[in-house]
């Protein structure tokens, strides 16, 4: 790769320093040896600061040469182009950004629970398999999707993923792209709104320090509204001080009287949640979501870097094994199938996600002052996600195995009590004992660790093992256990709020050609019908998931994988056409090799939750099984009534069907994409360019985070518009 | 660089990731583009900007 890169030098670049070359290959080296410890060491553990080395070692390179590589030899990017920031700026929304402010906007935007949730559920399959996923998936298919949308976007004004795909594609794959980010926005929702019921379920700490959070971000909406307009960063340093003021509180409502009123169950909680979701996305902006916007994006950053920290500081060790007996058997208790899918499927988010390609082609690309940027805010902020996917990885490795499984495996196989859910464990390999689970629940202050699946209650204990060797000890388990709950569910509730309101926009959008009215945004009928449609749609889906006696992460988790996925592949599709389209054929292996991959992945995991005859993972066996027991007038467990069973059902129907649907969009874009290259191969002259006409760029920035010696002189010289100190 | 340096690029930072810093871009763009009128007070500024985000919802990622 170094080759590639230094073949064709552009003037006035000189060799790299011997400094250089010994710094790099002290990086290269550092990332081979925690390789080397992690694939090496059998029946020992392993410190988890291997894996945090091998992950930094892997990106620093991977940015260094072949992100370099992409930018120069496949994009080929050019600053002496203006950007759509540049030259249509017009303060509002285009408006050209200091990049480490573009940096921060699109990590926020794209970091969320998702890189947090699925490598604590794909750990089911121990550490190896998704610490390869994780780093190999983001050098090559996730952080490259990103940043070749992102330029992509930028040469065509900002335009969406959407817009994109019908251009380059066809009116076929545009129609798909859009149900694709309806429909995972709806099943994206759900299972976040999911994870928060299940994190909250009968715990009134968490319940009251989360319905805290409404109250004071009201407060500082109205603050910023009314006394002291603008002024953000005050504001929110007020907000986050009250932030944890109301953990703390939760443990005093805890031990009070209070606590029953805040001991709420999952039904309730869903309704709730449903109920909030409505409120929260037809009320203003600036009452609820803008604060908690702040507020969000202050706990992510924070909590991430105490995080990643506090990993390097305790150094503790895994647990988990390097691979499970699931991987091969796919009988594993949290998520069903073998290795192969399913992990890919369930660890999406820290390794590819499709949704990225949405934010790509949203407000960033506007953002950009030079195309060379794509690198550093396009693959550098992929690459921060992949990191905080490792370290929730390592937080659900580093405990016991078996009380990993007593909170993940679904409550109908485990049981209510400590020691039911003990000898389920005991099936499946792992030992705990109850009292050893009784002991884990009452050093966070909960009163049962039992069945808490979704991701967040396992992350939030593996990080409370984690921040309270550095800080507090035992004293301060259940502060910081609550503290990392906390940060999950705000930053979950403002994607709930957030994505109903993007998905009623969209609503609203395809509505309006059919009956105007519906379209305007202003109209208020019109605004709470949408709204109401979009929350009950994801309700529905809550709703089955908290009642599903199967688990409902168990059942929808999958589902919004290869949703996520299924989005990815039109995101890469789009790219890999443009690429042929554009005469560089040579390079559509750049996104061409992970579109490949990614539909062997989506397609297989659909195939298998369609067509599979195991009704563990076939949603239509599944259905089969249970059918034919009800017509027997034999109840299956962990269906405990007629009920139950005509839930399970009803749940593995619309669940089958949804997969088959996700599975028949992506084909349509495969065909369609795969028609248009050929015919692009086969012409002789190249398709006319959809790129916007050269403009001379007279803005001058750096390209990374640190600017070179060159860029410091043209700076220098042409005295740039950005705002630095 | 000094502790001092270090502060002042922390709260550079903040402001503008926030959006805090807006108002000062907006004052400079208005004095030049139209040196003559009066630009929008913090408070019109502030409500403007917020309120253009009821249409123009930003999606959030997972």
């Amino acid at each position: 790769m170094t080759a590639t890169v230094t073949d064709r030098p552009p003037a006035g670049r000189s060799r790299p320093s011997l400094t250089t070359v010994l710094a790099w290959t002290a990086v290269a080296l550092a990332g081979a040896v925690a390789w080397a410890m992690i694939a090496l060491s059998r029946g020992e553990n392993i410190s988890a600061v291997w894996l945090v080395v091998a992950a930094l070692g892997s990106y620093a390179i991977a940015y260094r040469f072949y992100a370099k590589f992409l930018v120069r030899r496949v994009l080929r990017v050019d600053d002496r182009r203006a950007t759509p920031a540049e030259r249509l700026d017009d303060g509002v929304d285009f408006q050209p950004t200091d990049r480490r402010v573009v940096l921060g906007h699109h990590f926020a935007a794209i970091a969320g629970a998702g890189p947090l949730v699925g490598p604590v559920l794909a750990a089911q399959m121990g550490y190896l398999p998704g610490t390869l996923w994780i780093i190999v998936g983001v050098i090559f298919a996730g952080a490259v999707q990103d940043m070749v949308i992102l330029f992509f976007s930028i040469r065509r004004d900002g335009k969406s993923l959407g817009q994109m795909a019908r251009e380059e594609i066809g009116p076929i794959g545009g129609a798909a792209a859009l149900i694709a980010v309806f429909a995972i926005m709806i099943i994206l929702l759900a299972v976040l709104a999911l994870v928060v019921v299940n994190a909250l379920a009968r715990s009134p700490w968490g319940t009251f320090s989360i319905a805290m959070t409404i109250p004071i971000a009201l407060f500082m909406g109205f603050y910023l509204r009314v006394i002291r307009p603008g002024r953000v960063v005050e504001t929110s340093i007020v907000g986050v001080a009250l932030l944890l003021l109301a953990i703390v509180g939760g443990g005093w409502v805890q031990d009070s009287g209070l606590a029953a009123a805040f001991t709420l169950s999952p039904q309730t909680l869903a309704i709730c949640l449903v109920g909030y979701g409505f409120v929260a996305s037809v009320l203003p902006v600036w009452m609820l979501l803008a604060p908690r916007d702040y507020l969000s994006t202050f706990m992510k950053i924070g909590t991430i870097s105490l995080l990643a920290v506090g990993v390097v500081i305790a150094a503790p060790v895994l647990k988990a094994d390097a691979v499970t007996s699931f991987a091969s058997t796919g009988t594993g208790p949290v998520f069903a199938g073998k290795l192969f899918p399913f992990v890919f499927i369930t660890i999406a988010c820290g390794a590819l996600s499709g949704f990225h390609a949405l934010i790509s082609s949203g407000t960033t690309p506007k953002m950009i002052q030079k195309e060379s940027q794509v690198r550093l805010v396009g693959y550098g902020a992929m690459l921060m996600e992949s990191f905080v996917a490792i370290m929730a990885l390592v937080a659900a490795c580093i405990l016991e195995p078996g009380l990993y499984y007593a909170m993940n495996a679904p409550a109908g196989f485990l049981g209510a009590t400590a020691e039911s859910a003990s000898s389920a464990v005991a099936t499946l390999g792992f030992s705990i004992t109850p009292q050893d689970l009784t002991a884990a629940a009452a050093s966070v202050h909960e009163q049962t660790l039992v069945a808490r699946s979704g991701g967040a209650p396992t992350l939030a204990v593996g990080m409370s093992e984690i921040f309270s060797s550095v800080v507090g000890g035992d004293a301060l388990k259940a502060f910081w256990y609550h503290f990392a709950i906390m940060f999950e569910a705000l930053f979950i509730l403002t994607t709930v709020d957030a994505g109903t309101r993007v998905g009623r926009f969209m609503l609203q959008d395809t509505l309006g050609n059919i009956w105007r009215p519906l379209g305007r945004v202003s109209w208020k009928p019109g605004l709470w019908a949408t709204s109401a449609a979009v929350v009950l749609a994801w309700g529905y889906f809550l709703y089955t998931g908290v009642t599903n006696p199967l688990g409902g992460i168990n059942q929808l988790f999958p589902l919004f994988g290869i949703a996520n996925q299924l989005l990815a592949a039109v995101a890469l599709a789009v790219a890999t056409t443009i690429l042929v389209k554009s005469g560089r054929l040579k390079w559509a292996w750049v996104t061409g090799v992970p579109l490949a991959w990614d539909a062997a992945v989506t397609l297989t995991a659909s195939y298998q939750k369609v067509f599979s005859a195991d009704p563990r993972i076939g949603f239509f066996a599944q259905r089969e099984r249970y059918a034919d027991a009800l017509d027997h007038g034999t109840l299956l467990a962990p269906a405990k009534n007629t009920g139950q069973m005509h839930a399970v059902i009803t749940n593995s129907t619309v669940d089958g069907v949804l997969a088959a649907f996700f599975a028949l969009l992506v084909i349509a874009v495969l065909a369609n994409a795969a028609l248009v290259c050929w015919r692009a191969i086969r012409s002789r002259e190249q398709p006319a360019s959809t790129e916007t006409p050269f403009v001379e760029s007279t803005l001058a920035a750096p390209a990374g985070l640190f600017p070179t010696a060159e860029e410091r002189r043209e700076l220098a010289h042409t005295a740039g518009r950005g705002d630095t100190p | 660089m000094r502790p001092a340096q270090v502060l002042r690029s922390i709260r550079w930072y903040l402001r503008e990731l926030t959006g805090e810093n807006q108002y000062a871009h907006y004052l400079r763009r208005h004095s030049a583009a139209h040196p003559q009128a009066t630009p929008l007070s913090r408070r019109e500024f502030e409500r403007h900007r917020v309120d253009r985000a009821d249409s123009h919802p930003g999606a959030r990622c997972c």
